[in-house]
C-alpha cells in the first residue's frame, strides 16, 4: 500500500509492533480477522461452485494485503493436505476489481494430482488459504486496440475467462475469435457464460471443438491443424494470439507460428514447464537424499520434487515448472536430467531445481 | 566400555530397532491432528497474553481501592505468566526443536521462530539441540549438566564455589531467562581464557539487541501506556516474567538431575550406536506425572524421556508414546525414571545442597 493511508499505518504499526515483540502488531490482528494480517497474505473461501463434473470455482477473498490483479495473471495458493503445506499456481478466472472484493480460480481435479483433487473436493466455505501476489504477464495490453484470438482448452479457458469477464464487463469487448478444445459438451468449463458472451456480443465469435466427441471428423481434426485454423479465422495472421492449455495443443500453435515467422505475435501461458522430448528408453536411477538417509528408485521422467514427495519428504517448492527456484537443492553426486531440455548435469555440487530435473542414472541429492 | 545396563549388545541393538519401530510409526501417521493441535495453542496462547496485559490494565481502573485492584492485577498477572510459559515450552522450545518442520508452514519454521525470552533463538538453538541433546549427561561435553555454575553429581570436582548453590539456586530460578540467554556464551571458558573475546562479542551484541527488545516491550513501552501507573503494570509485568522463569527452573531442573539419573563419562560414549544413544537418554533423562494440563505446561518436558528420545517429534504425540516406552523399558528391564513433581524436585534440590559441599564418594546404587 503507497497510499497515505497506508503510510501512516505502517509507522502505527512500527511503533504497535515495539509492544508485540518478537511477534508483529499484524500477529494479533490475526486472532480477530485472518484478513487484517500484514506480515503473511490470506485468503477466505467464500463459496465454491461446480463447473463441470471435475471442476470447480472458488471464490476467495484475499486480505487486506492484496493488490488487483491484471486478467489473465495467476496466483500461488497454499494447500495444507495432511497437516503440510503445499503450493500449486492457478490462474484467475475473475475479472479485476470486481465489487465484492474477491477472486475466484477454477481448478480441474487433475488424475493423481493431491492438491487439484483436494481443492476441488474438501475444500469448503470458510476455510482459509494462503495466498501469493498476483503474478504473469500474460495480459492484453491495456493500451494499444488489439484483435485477440484465443486457443483455449480445458482449464486453460482461465486466464482468458479473466480477460472476456474483464473486457465484457467494461464494455469495450474487441473483435475477438476464441478457440476452445474440451473432450465433450459437458466438459466445457463457464459453457453458459461463453455461449451468453456469444450472443450477446457480435464481436466475439467463438468455436467450440469437441476432442473426443464421436461424428463425422476423424481424431486427427479434432485437434488444432492449420486447415481448422485457417476455417475458423481466416485472418489468424493479423491477430495477436493468446493461447493456454495443455503441452501437446502449446506446442502444435508454437510450431505453427514459428512456421509463419509470426512468433512475436505468440503469447503462451503454460500449466508446466515445456518438457523435451525424451527416448522412450531414458534410464532413471536410485535417489538417495542425503540428509534424510532415504533411497527410493526412480525413473528418468517423473521429476525429482514428485520423487521425494512420493518418498514422504515436503521439500519447500513453488511454482513446480522451473521459475521459481524455492525447490532448489544441492546434488552432491550422480546425473540429473533437465526435462526442459533434456541436458545431463553431473557437476557435484551443482545447484539443481528439482521440479524440473529427473533422474539420470544413480544420485545423491542434500535433502 | 561400560554401562549401566545388563544388556548384551545384541539387546541393545534390538531395544534400539524396536524404539526406531515406535518413531517411524508415529511420524509417518502426522497429520491435520497434529497441525490443528498447534494451531489452536497458538491462537490461545496469543490471546491469554492480549488478555491478561488488558485485565492489568483494566485492573487500575480500581485504585485506589486495593482490595478489588490486588486480585484482579493477580489475575492479569497469572494470564501473562501462563501466556509467557506456553509460547516458551509448548511451543518455543518445541517449534526450535524441529518439531513442526514438517508442515512446511512458512510461519512456523525452527530457522526463523524468534521467542519471548532474552535468550536469542538461534544461539539457544547451538547450546541446546548441538550440544545438550547431542551430548546428553556426558560431563566435560553437555553444558546443561549443572549449567557451568552447579555441581548436581559426585562425579563433578567439588570447588568452593559451588557452596553456595543453596542461594545460587534460587537466584537462578528467579533470573532464569537471563542465565539461559548467557549460557552459550560460555562465560567460564572466557575466563578460563580457552574463549577470545572477539569469538564472544558478536554472540553479545545479538543477546543485547534481545534483551533491549524484550525489556523495552515489558518494562518500558507497556508501563508508560499506564501514565502514573507506570510502576505498577512494571510490577505486574515483572512478576509474570519472574513466574514464568521459576515455573521453567522447576520443569527443566526435573529433566536430568533428579535421583536415580545417570552420567556418562567420555570414554563410556566413544563409538556409540544409535542403540547406545538411545539408552544414554533413556537413562540420563526423567519424566513427571501429571495430568493432561499438567503436561502442556510443562511444554510436555515433563515426558522428558520421550522427549530426549525423539526430539524432533511433535511433543503433543509424547503422551500417547510414553506408555509404549516404558512398556519396551519394562521388557528390556531398563529403568524409566518416572515420579510426581514433588518427589523429583524433591530429590533434585536434596541433589543441590548435598553435592554443595565436598562429598566425593558415589553412593552405592
Amino acid at each position: 500500500m503507497d497510499t497515505a493511508p497506508g503510510w501512516v499505518w505502517s509507522r502505527v504499526t512500527g511503533l504497535t509492533d515495539m509492544f508485540a515483540t518478537p511477534l508483529r502488531t499484524s500477529h494479533y490482528l490475526e486472532l480477530m480477522n485472518p484478513l487484517w494480517t500484514t506480515h503473511k497474505l490470506q485468503a477466505r473461501v467464500v463459496s465454491v461452485w461446480d463447473e463441470t463434473a471435475s471442476a470447480r470455482t472458488l471464490t476467495l477473498r484475499p486480505g487486506r494485503k492484496w493488490r488487483r490483479h491484471r486478467a489473465g495473471q495467476h496466483v500461488r495458493v497454499g494447500v495444507p493436505i495432511g497437516g503440510m503445506h503445499h503450493t500449486r499456481t492457478y490462474s484467475i478466472s475473475s475479472a479485476p476489481g470486481r465489487d465484492d472484493e474477491c477472486i475466484t480460480i477454477t481448478v480441474k481435479a487433475a488424475p493423481g494430482g493431491r492438491v487439484s483433487q483436494h481443492l476441488v473436493r474438501n475444500v469448503v466455505p470458510g476455510d482459509y488459504l494462503p495466498l501469493g501476489l498476483p503474478q504473469g504477464d500474460f495480459v492484453l495490453p491495456d493500451a494499444v486496440p488489439l484483435r485477440p484470438l484465443f486457443i483455449t482448452a480445458g482449464s486453460g479457458i482461465t486466464p482468458v475467462m479473466s480477460m472476456l469477464r474483464d473486457h465484457a464487463a467494461r464494455g469495450d469487448l474487441p473483435s475477438i475469435v476464441h478457440l476452445h478444445y474440451a473432450p465433450h459438451p459437458y466438459d466445457v468449463i463457464f459453457a453458459k457464460e461463453l455461449a451468453k458472451l456469444r450472443d450477446d456480443h457480435r464481436r466475439y465469435r467463438l468455436r467450440l471443438v469437441y476432442t473426443r466427441e464421436r461424428g463425422e471428423r476423424s481424431p486427427a481434426e479434432r485437434h488444432f491443424t492449420a486447415a481448422q485454423l485457417q476455417e475458423v479465422c481466416p485472418d489468424w495472421r493479423d491477430r495477436d494470439v493468446y493461447a493456454c492449455g495443455p503441452q501437446g495443443l502449446l506446442a502444435a500453435v508454437e510450431a505453427h507460428w514459428q512456421g509463419a515467422d509470426l512468433s512475436r505475435r505468440l503469447h503462451l501461458e503454460r500449466f508446466h514447464a515445456p518438457w523435451a522430448d525424451l527416448p522412450g528408453d531414458v534410464p532413471g536411477g536410485r535417489v538417495r537424499f542425503a540428509r534424510s538417509g532415504l533411497e527410493v528408485e526412480s525413473d528418468g521422467r517423473t521429476n525429482l520434487l514428485r520423487v521425494a514427495e512420493d518418498a514422504g519428504l515436503n521439500p519447500p517448492h513453488g511454482c513446480r515448472m522451473g521459475i521459481c527456484h524455492s525447490c532448489d537443492a544441492r546434488l552432491v553426486s550422480g546425473c540429473v536430467r533437465d526435462l526442459r531440455s533434456g541436458a545431463v548435469v553431473n557437476e557435484h555440487g551443482a545447484t539443481v531445481q528439482l521440479c524440473i530435473n529427473a533422474a539420470a542414472g544413480n544420485l545423491e541429492l542434500e535433502l | 566400555m561400560s554401562f549401566p545396563v545388563h544388556l548384551s549388545d545384541a539387546a541393545i541393538e534390538d531395544f534400539g530397532r524396536e524404539l526406531d519401530a515406535i518413531r517411524d510409526e508415529v511420524m509417518d501417521s502426522r497429520g491435520d491432528r497434529d497441525r490443528r493441535y498447534l494451531l489452536r495453542l497458538i491462537r490461545i496462547q496469543r490471546g491469554l497474553a492480549l488478555g491478561g496485559r488488558l485485565v492489568i490494565f483494566g485492573s487500575l481502573a480500581f485504585l485506589p481501592e486495593w482490595l478489588w485492584f490486588l486480585p484482579v492485577v493477580a489475575l492479569g498477572t497469572l494470564l501473562l505468566a501462563v501466556a509467557k510459559i506456553l509460547e516458551n515450552m509448548e511451543i518455543g522450545h518445541n517449534v526450535m526443536h524441529a518439531q513442526w518442520d514438517w508442515m512446511r508452514d512458512p510461519d512456523i519454521q525452527s530457522g526463523t521462530w524468534e521467542w519471548d525470552s532474552v535468550c536469542p533463538s538461534d544461539q539457544w538453538k547451538h547450546s541446546h539441540n548441538v550440544v545438550h541433546h547431542t551430548w546428553t549427561n556426558v560431563l566435560g561435553k553437555d553444558r546443561d549438566v549443572g549449567y557451568g555454575m552447579l555441581r548436581v553429581t559426585a562425579q563433578q570436582r567439588w570447588h568452593p564455589f559451588y557452596l553456595l548453590q543453596p542461594v545460587s539456586t534460587v537466584v537462578m530460578a528467579l533470573l532464569f531467562e537471563w542465565f539461559i540467554a548467557l549460557h552459550d556464551l560460555e562465560i567460564n571458558r572466557l575466563l578460563a581464557g580457552k574463549r577470545t573475546l572477539a569469538e564472544t562479542y558478536p554472540m553479545l551484541r545479538r543477546i543485547g539487541q534481545k534483551v533491549a527488545h524484550q525489556t523495552l516491550k515489558d518494562y518500558v513501552l507497556w508501563p508508560l501506556l499506564a501514565g502514573p501507573f507506570f510502576l505498577h503494570v512494571l510490577a505486574a509485568n515483572a512478576v509474570a516474567n519472574v513466574v514464568r522463569n521459576v515455573w521453567a527452573y522447576v520443569i527443566i531442573f526435573c529433566g536430568h538431575f533428579p535421583e536415580g539419573v545417570h552420567y556418562f563419562s567420555e570414554e563410556e560414549v566413544a563409538d556409540e550406536t544409535r542403540a547406545r544413544w538411545y539408552v544414554r537418554q533413556l537413562l540420563g533423562s526423567c519424566n513427571i506425572d501429571g495430568g493432561r494440563l499438567f503436561h502442556v505446561f510443562s511444554g510436555n518436558l515433563s515426558h522428558q524421556i520421550e522427549h530426549h528420545l525423539f526430539p524432533d517429534m511433535p511433543s503433543n504425540r509424547y503422551p500417547e508414546v510414553a506408555p509404549r516406552v516404558r512398556a519396551l523399558c519394562a521388557r528390556y528391564e531398563i529403568p524409566y525414571n518416572t515420579n510426581s513433581l514433588r518427589r523429583q524436585f524433591g530429590t533434585t534440590t536434596w541433589k543441590l545442597y548435598r553435592f554443595a559441599l565436598p562429598v566425593s564418594v558415589v553412593a552405592p546404587a
